[in-house]
């Protein structure tokens, strides 16, 4: 699979609301990462949106699942539009993808769009992908936001 | 003349009960801006925002945009951001340091005090007329221990009258810093809700809540891997933990200490004195801190300072915060239902710099826009707001515990159980105090 039908494969299982085998496409030293600030150089000394290793990005999964998650009760139906892919291969053989993402968000008759520029840090997988670190940046993560119950 | 006298507010809050329309009529809500946060101390920030002179940041007390500036060395002024010719947001929101600010319409400019330095085109006004102009300055600021205070109103009680029993919550903010010195840092959420400034205010000390609804986030915590042994912690361990301290048994919530002050405000505390919850107890970097408050204080006091005897506090009616993690929130209600909390995080110079990664990590767990717990209070404050919007059923039930609060020496009371709600039945007496108030 190519880098970028493998941004494609994660983003429908995002929207058609395949969380666990989206958490199975992370490595197990990964970290997912939304900042709070722009161009936000550390995950450690400043807050973050999301900052999860696995062990918290499996947390979230499992939340989403939960009976009594009345911020996930109903789950968000969502699109993510994944586009003007890019990307480099780096000297650890790692392949650092970057993209944009149009996310339409909708519950309880709610709509909301964000927009994100995104990082991949990918290893290989046999012939498809591993994901080592996702970084998306919001552009309005600095802004005033009702509760977040999605993945980007 | 207000439709509100006395009679009719009476009729609204009654002791052990709220009328529905307290939270969802605008004409209220106007009448909150004008009496409440237009006379009470409110909390604006602290003294690390603004260092240096000339230093400001911009912030709302109630509907009023305003920039917090250090004019002097010694002095914090706070200024209304409302040019005085033709009305314009002199400055733009955020923060940074300046000599004057210069208003983007006309270039008008005042001083970090507010005066009126200059305004081209000056000749056309009489004398007297611009004599009289200036950014107005909001009349009464106080610094209690580095947290900046402010009142729109010019006369009422000081600030160490109104904040009362709950001095000793900012004390305990303050004296876990080595030196006593804190500072702003690590970024500011700002969250939103549909719903009444007071929601969040009547649940942050609300300890009968939180098995239900964070039920989701306790069971999954609880089925997550164990924290790690003090120096071997794991990035997850402090959001476990405190996911996981949500489903804590009934019995811990109703020992727990609920105190209330006359002028509203709240704080629990006294079941966190288990080391289990001093998070980092044993591991090296806190012992360092531990030592370092130690070599200040001695080491009995430094433990006592250390002792978790105090948790959330309300300073009513903007702020709430806690000292162990050093988390503070401010609301700035933004209509009768939509409002916004910035969370705000607290460094210590003095400390160990490491020290500061379990304030983030706590931050992003408790405040953060996207974590497991604070969605889903948001999204009981927005179901609240809905259900009071119905009119078929007029009250909401504030009685748990009614009947057995307990006076104590200072002027504050104590809840007969930790789930009383008395902290609510004490910030509704003072709304009621507010607004009535001539």
């Amino acid at each position: 699979m190519n880098v970028e039908q493998f941004l494609y494969h994660e983003a429908r299982l995002l929207d058609t609301q395949q969380y666990e085998a989206w958490l199975e496409l992370f490595t197990e030293d990964a970290t997912y990462w939304v900042p709070l600030e722009k161009d936000q150089p550390d995950s450690l000394d400043t807050s973050s949106i999301i900052h999860d290793d696995r062990t918290l990005l499996d947390l979230r999964v499992k939340q989403a699942r939960h009976p009594r998650a009345h911020a996930r009760l109903p789950l968000a139906r969502t699109v993510h539009q994944v586009s003007n892919v890019s990307f480099e291969e780096k000297t650890n053989g790692e392949v650092e993808a970057h993209s944009t993402l149009v996310l339409v968000e909708f519950r309880n008759e709610k709509q909301r769009t964000w927009g994100a520029l995104v990082e991949h840090r990918l290893r290989r997988n046999g012939d498809s992908w591993k994901i080592a670190h996702k970084r998306v940046d919001l552009v309005n993560s600095e802004g005033e936001l009702d509760g977040i119950a999605i993945l980007f | 003349m207000s439709a509100f006298g006395p009679e009719r507010l009476a009729a609204l809050v009654q002791p052990d009960r709220v009328h529905r329309t307290v939270y969802t009529d605008p004409a209220l809500f106007d009448l909150e801006m004008e009496r409440l946060f237009g006379r009470a101390w409110l909390v604006l920030g602290h003294e690390s925002q603004v260092k240096s002179p000339g230093d400001y940041f911009t912030t709302r007390m109630g509907r009023e945009p305003v920039v917090v500036v250090r004019e002097s060395p010694q002095k914090v002024v706070v200024l209304i951001n409302r040019c005085a010719h033709r009305g314009t947001m002199v400055c733009a929101e955020g923060r940074g340091n300046a000599e004057r600010f210069v208003c983007p319409y006309h270039g008008w400019s005042y001083d970090r005090a507010g005066a009126l330095k200059a305004a081209p085109f000056a000749d056309g006004y009489s004398k007297e007329v611009l004599a009289g102009l200036r950014l107005k300055a909001v009349p009464r600021v106080a610094v209690y221990r580095g947290f900046i205070f402010a009142s729109l109103s010019s006369a009422g009680e000081s600030l160490e009258s109104f904040l009362g029993p709950a001095k000793a919550s900012f004390d305990d903010f303050v004296d876990r810093a080595p030196g006593g010195v804190l500072e702003v840092a690590g970024g500011v959420f700002k969250h939103t809700y549909n719903g009444n400034w007071k929601l969040m205010l009547e649940n942050h000390l609300d300890g009968a809540h939180p098995a239900w609804v964070h039920a989701s986030s306790v069971a999954v915590a609880r089925a997550a891997p164990e924290p790690g042994a003090p120096g071997q912690e794991h990035y997850y361990d402090i959001a476990v933990r405190q996911m996981r301290q949500n489903g804590a048994p009934e019995t811990v919530w109703e020992a727990t200490g609920m105190w209330t002050t006359p002028r509203g405000h709240g704080y629990m505390g006294d079941y966190h004195d288990d080391s289990r919850l001093v998070v980092g107890m044993g591991n090296p970097v806190f012992e360092e801190y531990r030592s370092a408050l130690a070599k200040e204080h001695g080491p009995d006091k430094a433990d006592q300072i250390l002792r978790v005897t105090l948790w959330n506090t309300i300073v009513y009616p903007n702020c709430s915060f806690m000292s162990q993690f050093r988390q503070l929130r401010i609301i700035h209600p933004l209509a009768v239902d939509r409002s916004v909390v910035h969370t705000y995080s607290f460094r210590m110079p003095l400390a160990p710099e490491r020290m500061f990664r379990d304030t983030i990590a706590f931050s992003n767990v408790v405040n953060g826009t996207a974590s497991w717990v604070l969605t889903d209070d948001l999204e009981v404050y927005e179901r609240i707001q809905r259900g009071f919007a119905s009119g078929a059923v007029e009250w909401a039930q504030i009685g748990r515990g009614y009947g057995r609060d307990v006076q104590e020496p200072g002027g504050a009371a104590r809840g007969g159980t930790g789930t009383s709600e008395i902290f609510i039945r004490a910030q509704m007496r003072a709304w009621l105090d507010y607004l009535n108030e001539r």
